[in-house]
């Protein structure tokens, strides 16, 4: 139970922290800011390391291979598209918006 | 490692990953932040793997080499057009994540999970399956593989909702089945938030792009987050919600800046009702535009006048909009933009924020485009602006210029923050046609008489005021 509880702290502690820190974010990043969260909500990878270290049959295990496949596509994609992307913004910062 | 050094590690990693999104506020900071944030994922990645010790390393090994070499290659060959489309692609492929790391959890332990782990666990399963169909069919469509247009199946609303209540009933009789008859039933499941997924999305289309691709990426967030919870792993959690946190911000940004309200936008019905009024409109409207280069006091052809108002002109403002991208005329303009600030002029560049596929997205196309970001001003920075400004030059974007949200009560765009165009001394329109934008609300700009109207290709017409302005300017030069 204290684990459930546990859960839901963090969750709402980190909604509550993403949400303050993102609304500052300016528009003209959002494209990016997107690209990156994207890449970190593949921390699934996480998850399907343990399935598929875990899990007993040729299926779970097949199922598990999968799902590292693709969130570490879009780990190390989100990732990479994000740093290129940034790397075209040229010019000084503006104080301003 | 002992609960307490493991919480310890596991707030490290958070806090890493906060810093990082913390220096989203410049380009360059942003940069700094993807790479902390990159690194935040590899400790915790590192960490999983020193925990616990993983059976067949080379299987991992080469799944993880597989999806790097592939995201690589992506990456670097995708240009930022593509990239509504590509990250579209990647919500699904989390969503894709999601769903098999919650589907193989609640079949490996069945009557083992807590009630909570087990609902999380069909949550995941659910939101995961569904982002995964619903980020498929909107990269299709960004993707220009499927029809860009909202599709409306005949009773759409009522097949959606008839799919909502399949998915409840059938989660919760597979929460409340034990032994081999769960997994057919998570089966079923799967098929249907599929369905639910694709009957979702294929009905938002065009303009609306950017309020789906944001909403798909928290509901790819959460479905993270549930999936960590059924695994009991903070980082997970803590992970998926600050990616919903995100999603949910950038959904209701790009929410306020069209003036739509969320179930407007995913239920078509605000587009649905101002259609009929509007056809009437547009027929005059049309008429309107047709009358009035007979009736103007200039005689030139509207390319020479173009021509003249950007020579006389001393301040400029573009205004690029996803037609500017659709004609591949980013370079076309910010090479107009760079020849008027070579004859002396102050050239800026005005953003709506929905202007584009995805949030932000014009502002990308323009860094591609190598306009310096200093030169672009976002609307509420640019608006009180206008009115001193000499020349507004309108390239491929309607609604987001269009005085009829603010001058007009009870068309769809009604109440909708705009560029305040109207405002400046003239304005040139480079559109493909006079037809309306995405909202079917007629442009009450092209009636105006400060207006230049150059229909066509935004490209071939941009290369034509660059040449004409050039002549325009030898022929001051020789008088």
């Amino acid at each position: 139970m204290t684990d459930i509880l546990l859960m839901i702290g963090v969750f709402v502690a980190a909604f509550v922290v993403g949400y303050l820190l993102i609304s500052r974010v300016p528009q003209r990043l959002h494209t990016p800011l997107m690209s990156m969260t994207n890449a970190i909500s593949a921390v699934t990878i996480i998850g399907a390391l343990l399935l598929f270290a875990a899990a007993g049959d040729a299926v779970g295990r097949t199922l598990g291979a999968l799902a590292v496949a693709l969130a570490t596509f879009n780990l190390v994609g989100g990732f990479a598209i994000t740093h290129r992307m940034l790397k075209m913004f040229k010019g000084r910062d503006r104080r301003c918006s | 490692m002992s609960g307490w050094a493991g919480l310890a590690v596991d707030l490290v990693i958070i806090l890493i990953l906060i810093g990082g999104i913390a220096q989203f506020r410049t380009p360059l900071g942003a940069r700094r932040g993807n790479l902390t944030a990159a690194l935040a994922l590899l400790l915790a990645l590192a960490i999983v793997v020193w925990r616990h010790r993983l059976m067949d390393p080379w299987v991992i090994a080469a799944m993880l080499a597989v999806g790097a070499v592939v995201g690589l290659i992506v990456a670097r060959r995708v240009n930022m057009i593509q990239i509504p489309a590509l990250v579209a692609f990647q919500h699904g492929a989390g969503g894709v994540a999601a769903f098999l790391v919650s589907f193989v959890e609640l079949t490996r332990r069945p009557g083992e999970l807590s009630a909570v782990a087990l609902v999380s666990g069909l949550l995941g399963l659910v939101i995961g399956a569904a982002t995964f169909s619903g980020s498929m069919i909107a990269s299709g469509k960004l993707a220009n593989r499927l029809k860009q247009t909202p599709t409306v199946l005949p009773g759409h609303s009522l097949v959606l909702g008839l799919a909502v209540v399949l998915v409840v009933v059938v989660a919760v009789v597979a929460g409340m089945t034990t032994g081999p008859a769960l997994t057919a039933w998570l089966i079923v499941l799967v098929v249907l938030a599929v369905t639910l997924g694709v009957v979702f999305s294929i009905r938002i289309g065009g303009a609306d792009m950017p309020v789906l691709i944001s909403f798909l990426n928290a509901t790819a967030g959460l479905a993270a987050a549930f999936c960590g919870v059924i695994i009991s792993n903070r980082l997970l959690v803590a992970c998926g919600a600050t990616v919903a946190a995100s999603g949910s911000i950038l959904t209701y940004v790009m929410c306020t800046s069209m003036n739509r309200s969320l179930f407007g936008v995913f239920t078509g019905i605000q587009l649905k009702a101002a259609a009929p009024a509007c056809s009437t409109d547009l027929a005059a409207a049309v008429s309107d535009a047709c009358e009035l280069p007979a009736a103007s006091p200039q005689s030139l052809d509207p390319l020479t006048r173009a021509a003249q108002l950007a020579r006389d002109a001393q301040s400029v403002i573009i205004v690029p909009g996803y037609g500017m991208a659709l004609a591949h005329a980013a370079s076309e303009a910010v090479g107009l933009g760079r020849a008027l600030e070579r004859l002396g002029k102050d050239v800026r560049y005005a953003v709506h924020p929905v202007a584009g596929r995805m949030p932000g997205h014009m502002h990308v196309l323009l860094a591609e485009a190598e306009v310096d970001y200093d030169k672009l001003y976002e609307m509420k920075d640019i608006n009180p602006r206008f009115s001193e400004t000499d020349l507004v030059l309108i390239v491929g974007a309607c609604d987001v210029v269009n005085p009829a949200a603010v001058e007009t009560e009870g068309t769809p765009i009604s109440g909708m923050p705009i560029l305040r165009v109207d405002e400046a001394r003239h304005v040139v329109v480079c559109n493909l046609d006079e037809k309306p934008g995405y909202s079917g609300v007629p442009n009450t700009l092209y009636n105006n008489r400060k207006t230049v109207l150059l229909f066509g290709d935004a490209k071939a017409t941009l290369q034509g005021l660059s040449a004409a302005l050039s002549d325009a300017c030898s022929a001051r030069e020789g008088a």
